[in-house]
């Protein structure tokens, strides 16, 4: 089976062709285009000539993109929800959005309406729907809403109000997209009606970004599966994408931390991701990225997906430097894509950290004007470089020991040798793609979400034939049974069932088996 | 006196949830119904205990039942204010300064909405010094007083007010009510005078959450690791640090009920963890040995920023650090050991002062 993997970051578009045994057949690196199309086109077409395979070999196609991230973080192209919490009369101490970035709200252009209804945790119902307050929101929806978030009190105890409320609206507007919150999120209110709301405004970016992907590999006369990575490095195919977005926020550093691990074979390691803007620093534990017990925000939004515990600084390859009164400022900005037009080096105007690395002699790249950069104090600002750097690996440790350190993406070659804090420092080859090897390389996945009883069998049991029956799953999907992880582990009691009913959410992966 | 700003409320929502011991609410919601409030009605005067004026009628207002129902069903701002509002009714005189109950995520805050709503002033200083799962597990009751009037509401506007006979009867009653009001409902009881609360009331509590908060918050680039500056400040000490693998939780009797288990890394490579809770942590062993015993306080930490992970809150996998902290000397009497030790939650332990325990393990 031969795997494509394709990672579009905010400045450079990376991909890579993997053999059945996980070989590197070809790896590219482009700018990342305005239309970011092209940038998918030219690389697709760079992979082909260089790995001379006929198109119709390559039997996956797996993207991981930060379209649906950079849409929220830069406000871009979000669509307007409608707002549905299915809640009355709890609730109004708390409105959605509350704390939501005002920017971010203006771009949403939301109508907001809570509506009676909503569960109680046994599973009666708080208060029943009202026939007038459902006419009430087709009537405030329809022509105002690019999409829809519903979201109801302790849907996923039960999400009956959450599923009838959709089919009414959809009835009504039967081209609107709609979102329910038990289908995207877990117990926490807030949290999961936040998340629902970014699926929602979500829909109309993932759209493009799929079909774009499609035309590009289509072009290029490449008919395979296609897939999208997950934040929690799991793939997804496109038609699932398509309704839930959010699953792919944040899945670049996931990539690049687990194409680290498969490029050095270190369990264990520090990975350093340096790009064109930023510097993403992740940890790998037992060969899985780190993950964060922490609620964790997504452009302001507070979200309770598990994330890969990064760190992110304001360093990359093209990140500006600044002369001020009392010495040089490293950053935070970047020339980010216009690195080639606008760095000193390329004939530019711009100082940047890939002009000092040149300078320094670290990076080797065509014949360095050296004269023009004779009255700078290169080593000064070269060291505070790589300071920015060492301080952020520093962050993420957990003890005060030397680690392994994994330097990784288009940056990666800025660094020096040896680095303070670092036991060893590898480069490994094909660093530059690394996260492209993580989208190529994502997990197959299995889950269960079923109940169970506890008056017919012990709490410990229980899990243990839920995780069982998740890995026979994930097995069947293709996943290799010998290195399946559990990445989920939930339970719930629903006290409106009889039995002592325990509801259980599982979910392992383990990379495909070859 | 002092004004609360938002950076305060965050704050104290953060070092509450530290003192809460994995109770005591979610500080996020904590956090949202406080600001939420005064977004609406306006800022929020703090008094010292100093600052009360005897004949002062000061009113705790709190939160009451499972925290995983709060983080579902938040309340409305008519059931934060419907308690206080009975209380005076029954009284017949207006609250002066509300002040919070227990220091929790959440309970730390209600009043704060309460005080906002009411534009009436909260006090600095708590009954518990902490929080705790029982309405009996307060200072007024280990100095003798009774709660006299409880009055409970909830969202669908049911108010109910009960004249316990001592504070006992007040937990089994209005925990009754909490479970028929769906799991959760606002609560006041033992409405006092200023005179009162200087001799029962642990003063300074939410200065300290808020202190603490400000510590874990803007500390964590620090040369000193947060946890450790914290651990200083509280007199505590590290219990563990692991991963959880099980969670057993569950919403029963008006608690969140279970145990978790964590299984050790870095120093505690091949150790394993277990701590017992009902809303709050009350018991931790570590190797099947007791490491930290109700009514002293144990905390689990996100491994990485110290940030407090409630009960309700932890997830399979996280990474984290239990640490401790000893209890208020008035937990350490013989009634405070008697109304809120380990056998009062029929733990086959006697309580052992922390202190003492770390002793031992270390040995």
């Amino acid at each position: 089976m031969i795997r494509l993997g394709i990672d579009v970051g905010g400045t450079n578009t990376d991909g890579v062709v993997l053999s059945a045994d996980n070989e590197i057949l070809a790896s590219t690196k482009s700018t990342t285009t305005k239309d970011i199309f092209s940038g998918i086109k030219q690389t697709l077409a760079k992979l082909m000539e260089e790995s001379k395979l006929n198109a119709e070999k390559i039997d996956v196609a797996t993207l991981g993109t930060t379209h649906c991230t950079n849409a929220i973080v830069e406000r871009k192209g979000l669509n307007r929800v409608g707002i549905i919490r299915i809640c009355l009369p709890s609730g109004s101490a708390v409105t959605p959005l509350l704390d939501w970035p005002q920017d971010l709200v203006d771009q949403l252009d939301p109508v907001t309406l809570l509506i009676h209804g909503g569960y109680e945790y046994n599973g009666e119902p708080i208060a029943a729907l009202e026939e007038s307050e459902l006419q009430n929101a087709v009537e405030k929806l329809k022509g105002e809403v690019d999409s829809i978030a519903i979201t109801s009190v302790f849907s996923p105890v039960q999400n009956e109000q959450e599923k009838y409320v959709a089919e009414y609206l959809s009835k009504a507007m039967p081209e609107i997209p709609i979102s329910i919150s038990s289908e995207i999120g877990s117990v926490g209110l807030i949290e999961r009606e936040n998340a629902t709301i970014l699926n929602a405004a979500l829909m109309s970016t993932i759209r493009r970004v799929s079909e774009g992907f499609q035309q590009a590999l289509e072009q290029e006369g490449i008919q395979a599966k296609i897939f999208l990575g997950q934040n929690d490095g799991t793939l997804m195919t496109n038609e699932y994408a398509q309704k839930y977005p959010i699953y792919t926020i944040a899945c670049g550093p996931t990539n690049s931390i687990r194409g680290a691990a498969h490029l050095t074979n270190e369990p264990d390691a520090i990975v350093v991701d340096i790009g064109g803007t930023t510097t993403d620093i992740g940890v790998l534990a037992n060969s899985f990225p780190r993950q964060t017990s922490l609620a964790v925000e997504v452009g302001g939004v507070r979200t309770n997906y598990r994330m890969p515990d990064i760190y992110s600084v304001g360093f990359g390859g093209g990140t500006r430097i600044h002369r001020e009164d009392n010495g040089w400022k490293v950053g935070p900005d970047s020339v980010g894509y216009r690195l080639m037009e606008e760095a000193k080096a390329f004939g530019g105007e711009t100082l940047t950290a890939t002009d000092i690395a040149i300078a320094k002699g670290q990076v080797h790249f065509g014949e360095p004007d050296i004269a023009s950069f004779k009255d700078l104090p290169v080593d000064d600002i070269y060291e505070t470089m790589t300071h920015v750097v060492e301080e952020a690996i520093d962050r993420m440790k957990t003890n005060s020991e030397d680690a392994t350190v994994v330097l990784v993406g288009g940056g990666a070659a800025l660094m020096p040798e040896a680095l303070k804090g670092a036991s060893k420092v590898i480069r490994p080859a094909h660093a530059g793609v690394a996260n492209a090897i993580g989208a190529a390389l994502g997990d197959i996945s299995g889950t269960v979400e079923r109940i169970y009883l506890l008056e017919n069998d012990s709490y410990e049991n229980i899990i243990e034939n839920a995780k069982a029956e998740a890995v026979k799953n994930a097995v069947a999907a293709g996943a290799d049974p010998n290195q399946i992880q559990i990445i989920q582990l939930e339970d719930f009691p629903l006290a409106y069932l009889p039995g002592q009913a325990l509801l259980v959410k599982v979910k392992v992966a383990g990379p495909l088996k070859i | 006196m002092k004004w609360l700003n938002e950076e305060d409320i965050q704050h104290i929502s953060i070092g509450a949830a530290v003192l809460g011991t994995g109770g005591g609410g979610d500080p996020y919601i904590g956090k949202m119904l406080a600001l939420s409030a005064i977004k609406k009605y306006g800022p929020v005067k703090m008094v010292t205990l100093e600052e009360l004026e005897d004949d002062h009628f000061v009113l705790p207002v709190s939160g009451m039942g499972s925290p995983s129902v709060l983080v579902e069903k938040i309340p409305s701002f008519d059931q934060l204010t419907a308690p206080l509002e009975a209380y005076e009714e029954a009284v017949g005189k207006k609250v002066d300064v509300v002040m919070p109950i227990e220091i929790g995520g959440v309970n730390s805050l209600i009043p704060v909405a309460v005080a906002a709503m009411k534009g009436i002033p909260i006090l600095d200083g708590d009954a518990m010094g902490r929080a705790f799962p029982e309405a009996q597990m307060v200072t007024f009751h280990l100095d003798g007083l009774k709660p006299e009037l409880v009055t409970l509401a909830d969202e669908k506007s049911n108010v109910v007010s009960i004249k316990p006979a001592d504070g006992i009867w007040s937990e089994k009653i209005s925990r009754q009510i909490t479970i028929v009001m769906g799991g959760s409902s606002i609560v006041s009881d033992y409405g006092i005078s200023g005179k009162q609360a200087k001799e029962s009331v642990i003063p300074d509590t939410l200065t300290l959450a808020q202190q603490i908060g400000a510590l874990l918050t803007n500390e964590r680039t620090a040369k000193i690791h947060p946890i450790v500056q914290m651990l200083e400040k509280l007199n505590g000490y590290k219990l563990f640090t692991g991963k959880a693998i099980q969670i057993e939780r569950k919403i029963q009797g008006g608690f969140t009920r279970g145990k978790a288990i964590f299984e050790g890394s870095d120093e505690d490579k091949e150790s394993t963890c277990q701590l017992f809770f009902q809303n709050e942590h009350l018991l931790a062993e570590v190797n099947g040995k007791p490491a930290a015993i109700t009514p002293d306080l144990i905390a689990v930490l996100d491994e990485e920023t110290g940030m407090p992970i409630t009960t309700e809150g932890l997830k399979y996998g996280a990474r984290v650090v239990v640490v401790a902290f000893p209890a208020h000397e008035k937990w350490r009497t013989d009634i405070g050991i008697e109304t809120a030790g380990p056998k009062y939650f029929q733990y086959d332990y006697e309580y052992i002062p922390l202190e003492t325990l770390a002793k031992e393990a270390d040995q």
